[in-house]
């Protein structure tokens, strides 16, 4: 449609407009350009949450990409023969060990970029899951941005496996007994575990493989994964368009804000800066994984708090809370489901929840539309009840993982801890839930009734007959809408489970059970004020401001009578 | 009523809701810190001395010849480097049961320790106090210290000596406060939980070795502040605290409408 | 509270001044964007210029940060010790730090303050393709499959399925066979204790005598072999199979073994490998006899034939059993009688 031709348009002068003119010619990138460039995205700070992940990743490639040309992935051994650290010198340690040790002490700011590629590697992975918690929360992963969500729930597993292959490589004691929880969980897989363990390490732990094989994953299957990921992700998000926030003018037809040149590109690539601005002070200032304190691979020892990066942790606690009587041999077979259990069930439990979540939500739903506008988490209480328990179980599992430093800084008993970890780890998401939801209803019951009886004011006024009543405020039309604009869902309607002729209707017992989870969700909701709720409130509610002003002549304004509490 | 209901929409509001979860938080905490277990040991350099200081001051749980009770152990044979490293850490005498006897300000003083010392010494042949030659750090290998601290210490004691979790509330302490001497003793020794490390298994030049390593560690971390030196857990915490902090802080600003 | 079931309420509401639905009754109407505010810089000429002023200033303390970590790293050698090089670190990540949140923060506040703040409204469109589009391209695939014959030649399709499904093989099965060595995985089984292997202490090597350990002492055990063996991975590998903690008990504490008759006068010799997922156990509490993994915490009790007394492990730890040399050393009278470490399927067969 604009496709310009040379001829149409005067000749450019500028060097911009050459070089553009250059590469439209061949690619008529101007039909693109002219997409993005005015593309409208809606302002707000908590659309910026996917921009950490993102922006840390970069960085990750960028500090990555430094510690690349330093890094040797070889287990072969050899001795150090540095000065520096003094703990280190002369000891047998393997290739890998020894160049990172050699890029920490040996190779200015070397340990800078590993430090800032570790903390964005955590920070990476935070960023990943609060953007998670904003997607989750606000209903964002609602048609048409199920796949979106899907490819999201799939960079996030890539992103722990990023993490984990990474952290293995520098080959210390800490990393090296991860590893080695690693392969005791792989030889637990019923059947195959042994032998999933050989193809892992290429023979019997640790073997000579490995380290080369997880820098491969590292650093190229993983990250090219990633990146083909988050492709499909930022396109997605394009051709989907941004959700937005409710409100005045916004609605599910339409995106309010600014345009992405310049101001939102400006926005965007500030906040770049930012971030890998925090990410270098923390890399100068804070140390991270000093693997000379842990010391090159050695099979004998472990350092107390042998614990995984945070994103985890979970997985450690979960280890930590499941007692052993599970263990059972069945017909000479070893069935170890202590640790089945908790490192293979309870994570896949974990993630197939995010998977489904978004379908199931629309299957009880019934709901086939398209949704641009997000919800306040308070008007969805189910929901985010039920977010704020995976984020409860998720917690209580980290915060097992570390029963032993908590015991340690709290002088608790780390077997009282385990035990009441033990039992909050199933009690701890129910009440979670239930107390969220009440929250929401709550407060979408304090919604309702707001734009009913409006603001308090602490204005007293005295009627004629001696009553005395406070007047309220409307709110404003802005300021209702908020309040007034979302769907209270109905649980699901089923078909009878006989027709008219009494013939047994099939898939009756399927609908049955959807229409039961359906009612889970929807039973207990709080409907939005209607128009005519609203007027019939402000009839008898004669202590509305607006009210008043009718009624003016019966009211008495009596001297002190007004005040103000505020 | 009103001033009821604006107060309820303090902005502090969240605050005081906050100072009582903790409150509540306290009192489950209380309810739930393990129940106190047992001691151990006590004793100088006069010897007559240092039997009446342990008469007074020891005797009760140790016995009135140190022969133990069903309270404490007996203190024949367990020599003078046990008591000095017991009394001048102040984990002796004790004063309060707990999960295990915590270092805490010494009871006595350096004349009053070596006569307690000398003392249970007279009692039965024990490791003697080492002299200030063997425990010099800048004598010794650290990086041979650290092969050893890693096989024999690390686990309880975490990989630099911050400390680390036992069972049943009892822990091992971080030796970043301890006194060469006293780590040189208490390996020695083997106080409370610690097993004994004589100088068959790990020999006298090699403790050396292992002070220096840990002398070493005192220097701090060369990647700048060591967040405790506990691990992943604490690098975690900082990650999510200040990193994620202060950029979701920074997402804030660049999200609000400038006026 | 529940007048309104409608199925289809309406969350589209048509912006001011568009065509289509009515605001249907029992809903509000949208009151449309809220009124543009103007930004102190849009109407003050002033305060602009102070925010350009302001922001060229932080783009100039950006150019500080630069140079300031370009001079700190020729200015500050570090001579490779802990101070040095955390200097050197602190410098240089404090500047690279300066250069990159001048550059952001100034362009942010640039952004706020200076550019336009007027919102833009864009209309969506549904995500689908047309019905029409639908109709051709299923038409088109549909012309495409009778070109190709599909339905004709049901041979042509199970073959090509055939090829596609198996050519990864040819990559596939070098691959898998070779990536996991010899896969005997049998070796589980065994470690290189065997009879009359002499204890020694790890990592110094050094022969243990059943005399040098005193009661309550503890002790990580190798395997004797020659020093130059031990440098190898055939080492490392084995070494993790055979590590052992030797613990010394006073006789009478020691209620039972693991192993009938594997101890030698209150000393006894346990796997140091966690029997849960493998990490080495080695919190020996002198006072209860506890050993306690600092990974998953199983504990267990040295005294009473290592049994797991709290957490994740089911098994007891294997135990070594040893007797004394004629020189007094301590030696391993045989292997380990089960799999050392974690559990797996055919652990017992």
């Amino acid at each position: 449609m604009s496709t310009t031709t040379p001829s149409s348009v005067a000749e450019p002068t500028t060097a911009i407009g050459k070089t553009a003119d250059f590469l439209d010619q061949r690619t008529k990138v101007g039909v693109l350009a002219k997409q993005l460039v005015r593309k409208v995205f809606p302002d707000h700070w908590s659309f910026m949450l996917g921009e950490i992940a993102l922006f840390s990743f970069v960085v990750l490639i960028l500090s990555g990409f430094f510690l690349t040309m330093f890094f040797e992935p070889s287990m072969a051994l050899t001795r150090y023969e540095n000065e520096h650290p003094a703990s280190m010198h002369g000891e047998l340690m393997s290739v890998a060990f020894a160049s990172t040790l050699d890029m920490s002490f040996e190779v200015r700011g070397g340990l800078l970029m590993r430090q800032i590629h570790h903390w964005s590697a955590l920070i990476f992975m935070a960023g990943i899951v609060v953007h998670m918690m904003r997607v989750f929360f606000t209903g964002a992963f609602r048609k048409p941005r199920e796949l979106n969500w899907l490819v999201g729930v799939t960079m996030l597993i890539l992103g722990l496996l990023a993490g984990f292959t990474g952290y293995s490589l520098p080959d210390d004691v800490l990393s090296g007994n991860g590893l080695r929880i690693t392969d005791g969980v792989v030889k637990s897989i019923p059947i195959i575990g042994s032998y999933l363990s050989y193809f892992i390490f290429g023979g019997e732990f640790p073997g000579e493989h490995i380290v080369p094989r997880l820098f491969t994953l590292h650093i190229l299957v993983v990250p090219a994964l990633l990146l083909a990921l988050i492709g499909v992700h930022l396109f997605l998000m394009v051709l989907n368009k941004h959700t937005q926030y409710p409100g005045g003018g916004r609605t599910n037809n339409n995106v309010v804000g600014s345009p992405a040149v310049p101001a939102f590109a400006t926005k965007m690539g500030g906040n770049f800066f930012i971030i890998f601005g925090v990410l270098a002070l923390m890399g100068g200032t804070m140390a991270i994984n000093n693997v000379w304190n842990y010391g090159p691979y050695d099979p004998s020892p472990v350092s107390a708090g042998a614990q995984p990066d945070w994103y985890m942790l979970f997985l450690e606690g979960s280890l930590r809370l499941m007692p052993g009587q599970t263990e059972y041999v069945i017909g000479g077979y070893t069935l170890s489901l202590n640790i089945l259990i908790p490192a293979v069930v309870i994570p896949g439990l974990l993630f197939t929840f995010l998977f489904v979540y978004p379908f199931i939500e629309a299957k009880v739903t019934g709901d086939h539309r398209e949704h641009h506008l997000l919800d306040r988490p308070r008007n969805v209480p189910v929901r985010t009840g039920l977010g704020v328990a995976f984020l409860t179980a998720f917690i209580i599992l980290a915060l097992a993982g570390s029963n032993d430093l908590i015991a340690t800084h709290f002088s608790l008993s780390i077997n009282t801890i385990t035990w009441v970890f033990r039992f909050l780890f199933f009690a701890g998401p129910v009440f979670a839930f239930w107390i969220t939801k009440r929250i929401c209803l709550g407060l979408q019951r304090k919604d309702r009734e707001l734009v009913l009886h409006g603001h308090e004011t602490g204005r007293i006024v005295r009627f004629a007959n001696g009553e005395y009543i406070e007047v309220h405020r409307p709110l404003d039309e802005q300021e209702r809408w908020l309040r007034v604009n979302y769907d209270a869902h109905a649980p699901l309607e089923i078909e009878p489970a006989t027709d008219a002729r009494g013939v047994k209707r099939k898939g009756y017992k399927q609908d049955r059970r959807w229409q039961r989870l359906s009612r889970f969700f929807f039973e207990d909701r709080v409907e939005p004020v209607t128009p005519a709720e609203l007027a019939a409130a402000h009839s008898h509610g004669e202590h509305d401001e607006l009210e008043s002003a009718h009624t003016a002549p019966e009211l008495v304004s009596g001297s002190g009578n007004v005040e103000r509490e505020h | 009523m009103k001033a009821l209901a604006a107060r309820r929409h303090h902005r502090s509001a969240p605050v005081v809701l906050l100072l009582l979860a903790l409150l509540v938080t306290g009192g489950v905490y209380a309810a739930l810190a393990p129940s106190p277990a047992k001691a151990d040991t006590a004793s100088t350099a006069d010897i007559e001395t240092g039997k009446k200081l342990f008469q007074a001051n020891c005797a009760t749980c140790h016995g009135p010849n140190a022969e133990g009770t069903t309270e404490a152990p007996s203190l024949v044979g367990v020599g003078a480097a046990a008591v000095d490293f017991q009394v001048s850490t102040g984990r002796m005498p004790m004063q309060m049961n707990g999960p295990q006897a915590e270092a805490k300000p010494p009871q006595m003083d350096e004349e009053q320790t070596a006569a307690l010392a000398a003392y249970v010494a007279s009692l039965g042949a024990g490791p003697a106090i080492p002299t200030d030659e063997q425990v010099d750090g800048s004598l010794g290998d650290a990086a041979n210290g650290m092969a050893l601290f890693r096989t024999n210490c690390a686990m309880c004691h975490n990989a630099v000596g911050a400390g680390g979790a036992l069972s049943e509330g009892k822990f091992a302490p971080s030796l970043f406060e301890t006194s060469d001497r006293n780590i040189y003793q208490a390996m020695l020794t083997g106080p409370q939980s610690m097993p004994v490390f004589n100088d068959a298994n790990i020999t006298p030049e090699e403790k050396r070795d292992i002070v220096a390593f840990i002398d070493e560690q005192r220097e701090g971390s060369a990647g700048g502040l060591s967040l405790g030196s506990l691990g992943p857990v604490s690098e975690g915490l900082w990650a999510w605290v200040v990193g994620l902090g202060l950029i979701i802080g920074a997402a804030v600003w660049i999200g609000a409408k400038s006026s | 509270m529940s007048e309104n079931q409608n199925p289809q309420p309406s969350r589209d509401v048509t912006p001011h001044g568009g065509d289509g639905t009515l605001a249907q009754a029992d809903r509000f109407t949208d009151p449309g964007v809220p009124e543009h505010k103007p930004r102190l810089t849009d109407t003050d000429p002033r305060s602009a210029k102070r925010n350009e002023r302001l922001i060229v200033l932080i783009f100039l303390i950006s150019c500080l940060g630069t140079v300031g970590s370009v001079v700190a790293y020729f200015a500050v050698r570090p001579d490779g010790t802990t101070e040095g090089v955390r200097l050197s670190t602190l410098l240089l990540g404090v500047a690279m730090a300066v250069s990159l949140l001048g550059i952001g923060i100034a362009a942010v506040h640039w952004a706020k303050t200076l550019m336009s703040n007027h919102e833009h409204v864009e209309e969506r469109h549904p995500s689908s393709s047309s019905d029409e589009v639908r109709a051709v391209v299923a038409n088109q695939f549909k012309e495409g499959g009778k070109d190709a014959g599909i339905a004709r030649r049901p041979m042509l399709l199970g073959s090509v399925g055939l090829a596609l499904a198996l050519f990864p093989l040819s990559i596939a099965v070098p691959l898998v066979s070779s990536v996991g060595g010899d896969w005997n995985v049998s070796k589980f089984r065994h470690t290189m204790w065997k009879k009359g292997t002499r204890l020694a202490y790890d990592p110094s090597g050094r022969l243990i005598r059943a005399a040098d350990l005193t009661v309550g002492s503890v002790a990580h055990v190798i395997p004797d072999v020659p020093a130059e063996e031990r440098e190898t991975h055939h080492w490392i590998t084995e070494k993790a199979k055979a590590v052992v903690l030797l613990v010394r008990l006073d006789p009478r504490d020691l209620k039972r073994d693991h192993r009938e008759g594997a101890s030698y006068d209150g000393i006894v010799a346990y796997s140091k490998i966690c029997t849960h997922v493998g990490c080495p156990v080695a919190l020996y509490e002198q006072q209860t006899h506890h050993l306690l993994c600092p990974c998953h915490q199983s504990t267990f009790d040295i005294a009473d034939g290592a049994k797991v007394v709290f957490g994740p492990a089911k098994r007891p730890l294997p135990q070594l059993p040893i007797t004394v040399d004629d020189e007094g050393y301590l030696v391993a009278e045989d292997d380990f009688n089960e799999p050392i470490g974690p559990s797996y399927w055919e652990r017992l067969k």
